[in-house]
C-alpha cells in the first residue's frame, strides 16, 4: 500500500484545441492538508476532477488512494469526498433529506443514525428540516461539507470551498478541516486566500496549466528569493509612484499606512529607498506574503518562457 | 446634463445589450427564426382541411359500362383514389380497420340494369369516419358526383330518368363514428398530445435543471452509474405518463362516452412503446440543451409537427405527401393510429402491426441517440 494519497504523474488535459492541464505531477502523502493555488483558469477544477474519476485524462496516468484513476474511478469515488466549487446539492430538499440522498448513494447503514451523527458533529441538527435553498451561504457551505465527509472518506478534495464566505464561517471551516486532519483524513483545498494557503502543510501552485512551483509556504517565500520593506512615515503613499520606478524594484503595494515595496536585491533596493525618500520616512526589512512571492515566479515564469521563445 | 437624452442613452444601451445576448444565445437566436418558418411552412403548404385523393377499394359484382362511368366520376373527381378491386365483401370491413383505405365503393350485381329500368338500385360507400373531418367532404359530393356522371350515359331513349332525384339510391355507412363526433376523434388522440408534451419537456427539463444547477457533478463524483441516473430520474416520469393515461381514458369513457371497442393489451402496448420513445427523446434533448429554457424551445420544435403533422388537428391524407413522409417519422402518428384504431375500430395487434413497428424503429433510435450523447457530455 502506497504512503501516497495522491499519485499522478503528466496529467493532461485537452478540451478541443484548448489544452487546460498541461503535464502536472502530483505526489501528496497521506495525512497532510495541502493547499491548490493558481488564478482563475490555471486548470485546478480540472486536476481535481480527473484525480477523482470525473474526467479520463488525455494523457498521464496515476492512483488516487492506491486506485488506478482511469480503470478504478469507482472504487476512487467510493473512498474520496468531492465538493465542488458551486453548491451542488438540492435546493428542493431539506438538509435532512439531502444527507439521507447522499448516504443511501453511499449505501449508508444504518441510515438515520448515520445522518444524525452528521448533522451533530457540524452542528446542523437544529436546522436539519430547513430547505437547502433557504440557507445562506455559510450554513450551504457546512451542509456541503457534511455530505462529503459523512462516508468518512480518505481523501477529500475541496474546490474553492470558501470563496463568498464570511471571515466567521471560514474559520470555523478551517477548525473542521484540521479537526477532520488529525483523524487521518487527508485534505487537498483549491483557494485563492493566502492566509488559507498558509494553514496547509504544503502548496502547490498551478500557472497556465502547468505546475509553477510547490513545497512548504516558508520554503516558497524563501525560494523566491524575495526582499520586502515596509515603508512608512508622513504621507509616504506619494512616493508609491516614485519608488515602483526605480532599478531593483519589482512591486509596490499599499498596506494600510504603509507601502510594501519588494524587490530581488536587498542592497540596491534599500538605497533606493533612501534616495527616493525623505528623512520622515523610516523602513524595516518584513517577511514577504506568498502573494508577493507568486506574483514574482509567475513575473520570472513569463521572463523565462520570453527568453526561451 | 439634459434629461431627455439621458433617457434615450440608457434605453438604447440596455437595448444593444439585449441584441448581443440575444445573439450569443445560439440556441435561441435559431429558434426564433426556425419555429415562425416552420409555422409558416406547416400551416401554410402542408395542412389542408379538404382532404383529396382518399384510398378508396371497390368491390363490383358487375362490369357495365354505367358502372364504369360511376368509378370514373369518382376518381375524376379527385376525391376518391381508386386503390384496389375487392371479390370478398367481408374483406372491405377489415381493410378499412387498417386504415389501408378511407372508403369501401361496393355495386351490387344487377345493378345497371335494375338502373335502366328505373327501379333506384343501392350503391354503397362504407366510410373510415374515425376522423370526421377528413371523410366529410367526399361523403357530402359523393351523391353529386354520381349523379351527374350518369348524365352523359343516360341519353337517347333513356333521357326520361335524367331529371328528377337520382336514378339510384346512395347508402353511406360512416363506420366507426356514424354520428360524426368531433370528440371521438380528437379525445383518443389528446392521450398522445399530453403524453408527448409531458414526457418530452418535462423529462428533458428535469435533467438540463440538473446540469444547469450543478448539482449533476456532483451526482457524477458519487458511486452512482450515469445509467442509475438516467434510469433514476426517468422512471418517476414514466408514472406521471401512467396516471396521465388513465386519466384521459377514464375522462373519454365517463366524461365524453368515447366507445372503447377494441381490447386493451394492444392500446397499452402502444402506450408503452411511446412513452419510450419520448423519454428518450427528451433525455436526448436534454443533453443538447444548456438551459431549461433551450430544453422548452427544443420541444416546442418537436412538439409543432407533432401536432400539426401526425393527423391529430388537421386530417393525415389531406397533405401533401413531403408533409405525410415526415409525419412517418413521428410517433405520434403511429400512435394515434393505435389509439383510435383499437378504441374506434376495435383494432388488434395485427392489424397495426406496422404502427408498432414504426414507433417501436423510432423508439431504439431514440435510445441509441440518447445514450451516445450522454456519453459524451460527461467527458
Amino acid at each position: 500500500m502506497s504512503a501516497l494519497a495522491i499519485d499522478v504523474t503528466g496529467l493532461v488535459k485537452r478540451f478541443g484545441d484548448n489544452t487546460a492541464v498541461d503535464g502536472v505531477d502530483i505526489h501528496m502523502p497521506k495525512g497532510e492538508v495541502w493547499g491548490f493555488l493558481g488564478p482563475n483558469g490555471s486548470g485546478k477544477t480540472t486536476t481535481i476532477r480527473m484525480i477523482c474519476g470525473l474526467l479520463r485524462a488525455t494523457e498521464g496516468e496515476g492512483t488516487c488512494l492506491g486506485y488506478d484513476i482511469a480503470r478504478e474511478a469507482d472504487q476512487v469515488k467510493l473512498s474520496t469526498g468531492y465538493m465542488t466549487q458551486k453548491f451542488s446539492f438540492w435546493n428542493e430538499l431539506t438538509i435532512r433529506e439531502n444527507l439521507e440522498f447522499v448516504a443511501r448513494l453511499y449505501r449508508m447503514t444504518p441510515l438515520r443514525e448515520c445522518v444524525d451523527i452528521t448533522l451533530e458533529t457540524l452542528g446542523l441538527t437544529d436546522r436539519q428540516h430547513q430547505q437547502a435553498g433557504a440557507l445562506s451561504g455559510g450554513w450551504k457551505q457546512r451542509l456541503a461539507l457534511a455530505a462529503v465527509t459523512m462516508h468518512a472518506p480518505k481523501l477529500l478534495l475541496l474546490d474553492e470551498p470558501t470563496a463568498g464566505v464570511d471571515p466567521q464561517a471560514r474559520r470555523d471551516f478551517w477548525d473542521e478541516i484540521h479537526r477532520l486532519s488529525t483523524e487521518g483524513m487527508t485534505v487537498l483545498v483549491s483557494t485563492h486566500y493566502m492566509d488559507e494557503a498558509e494553514r496547509c502543510d504544503h502548496i502547490v501552485y498551478l500557472a497556465n496549466g502547468k505546475l509553477l512551483t510547490e513545497g512548504r509556504v516558508a520554503d516558497i517565500i524563501k525560494d523566491s528569493g524575495l526582499v520586502t520593506f515596509r515603508v512608512e512615515g508622513d504621507s509616504v503613499r506619494r512616493f508609491a509612484g516614485p519608488l515602483q520606478q526605480l532599478e531593483g524594484v519589482d512591486h509596490v503595494s499599499y498596506f494600510g499606512d504603509a507601502l510594501l515595496v519588494s524587490g530581488t536585491q536587498r542592497e540596491i533596493i534599500e538605497h533606493a529607498i533612501e534616495e527616493a525618500t525623505d528623512a520622515s520616512i523610516r523602513w524595516q526589512v518584513v517577511r514577504p506574503s506568498l502573494d508577493d512571492a507568486f506574483i514574482a515566479l509567475m513575473a520570472r515564469a513569463g521572463d523565462d518562457r520570453r527568453a526561451h521563445a | 446634463m439634459n434629461i431627455g437624452s439621458g433617457v434615450f442613452v440608457r434605453i438604447s444601451a440596455i437595448f444593444f445589450k439585449e441584441l448581443v445576448q440575444m445573439r450569443r444565445d445560439r440556441l435561441t437566436f435559431a429558434m426564433m427564426f426556425a419555429i415562425p418558418v416552420l409555422q409558416l411552412v406547416l400551416f401554410g403548404y402542408a395542412i389542408n382541411t379538404d382532404p383529396k385523393d382518399l384510398p378508396t377499394a371497390v368491390h363490383v359484382e358487375e362490369q357495365t359500362p354505367i358502372v364504369r362511368t360511376l368509378l370514373q366520376a369518382l376518381e375524376t373527381s379527385t376525391y376518391y383514389d381508386l386503390v384496389m378491386q375487392t371479390d370478398d365483401p367481408r374483406e372491405s370491413g377489415a381493410l378499412l380497420a387498417r386504415g389501408e383505405v378511407a372508403f369501401v365503393v361496393s355495386i351490387p350485381a344487377g345493378f345497371s340494369e335494375q338502373l335502366i329500368r328505373g327501379e333506384r338500385p343501392q350503391l354503397l360507400i362504407e366510410a373510415d369516419a374515425s376522423d370526421p373531418a377528413a371523410a366529410s367532404n367526399a361523403i357530402a359530393r359523393a351523391d353529386a358526383i354520381l349523379t351527374s356522371a350518369l348524365r352523359h350515359d343516360l341519353t337517347g331513349p333513356l333521357k326520361s330518368l335524367n331529371p328528377g332525384p337520382s336514378p339510384f339510391e346512395l347508402i353511406t355507412h360512416a363506420r366507426y363514428n356514424p354520428e360524426g363526433v368531433t370528440q371521438y376523434n380528437i379525445v383518443p388522440g389528446l392521450l398522445g398530445v399530453i403524453l408527448t408534451m409531458t414526457l418530452v419537456m418535462i423529462t428533458g427539463m428535469a435533467i438540463t435543471r440538473e446540469a444547469e444547477r450543478g448539482t449533476l457533478e456532483n451526482l457524477l463524483a458519487m458511486p452512482v452509474q450515469p445509467l442509475e441516473v438516467m434510469i433514476g430520474k426517468i422512471t418517476p416520469y414514466v408514472g406521471v405518463g401512467a396516471v396521465q393515461t388513465i386519466v384521459i381514458l377514464v375522462a373519454a369513457r365517463y366524461l365524453f362516452a368515447v366507445p372503447f371497442i377494441g381490447s386493451m393489451w394492444p392500446l397499452l402496448f402502444g402506450v408503452a412503446i411511446f412513452v419510450l420513445a419520448n423519454l428518450a427523446l427528451g433525455f436526448t434533448f436534454s443533453t443538447i440543451a444548456s438551459s431549461q429554457m433551450q430544453a422548452m424551445q427544443l420541444t416546442m420544435f418537436f412538439f409543432l409537427p407533432s401536432i400539426l403533422l401526425s393527423g391529430f388537428m388537421f386530417p393525415f391524407r389531406g397533405m401533401p405527401h413531403w408533409a405525410q413522409w415526415i409525419g412517418e417519422v413521428l410517433p405520434l402518428t403511429h400512435f394515434l393510429r393505435i389509439v383510435r384504431g383499437v378504441m374506434l375500430k376495435g383494432s388488434t395487434l395485427g392489424d397495426l402491426q406496422s404502427e408498432f413497428i414504426a414507433m417501436t424503429i423510432f423508439a431504439l433510435a431514440a435510445v441509441v441517440v440518447a445514450m451516445l450523447q450522454y456519453r459524451q457530455t460527461l467527458d
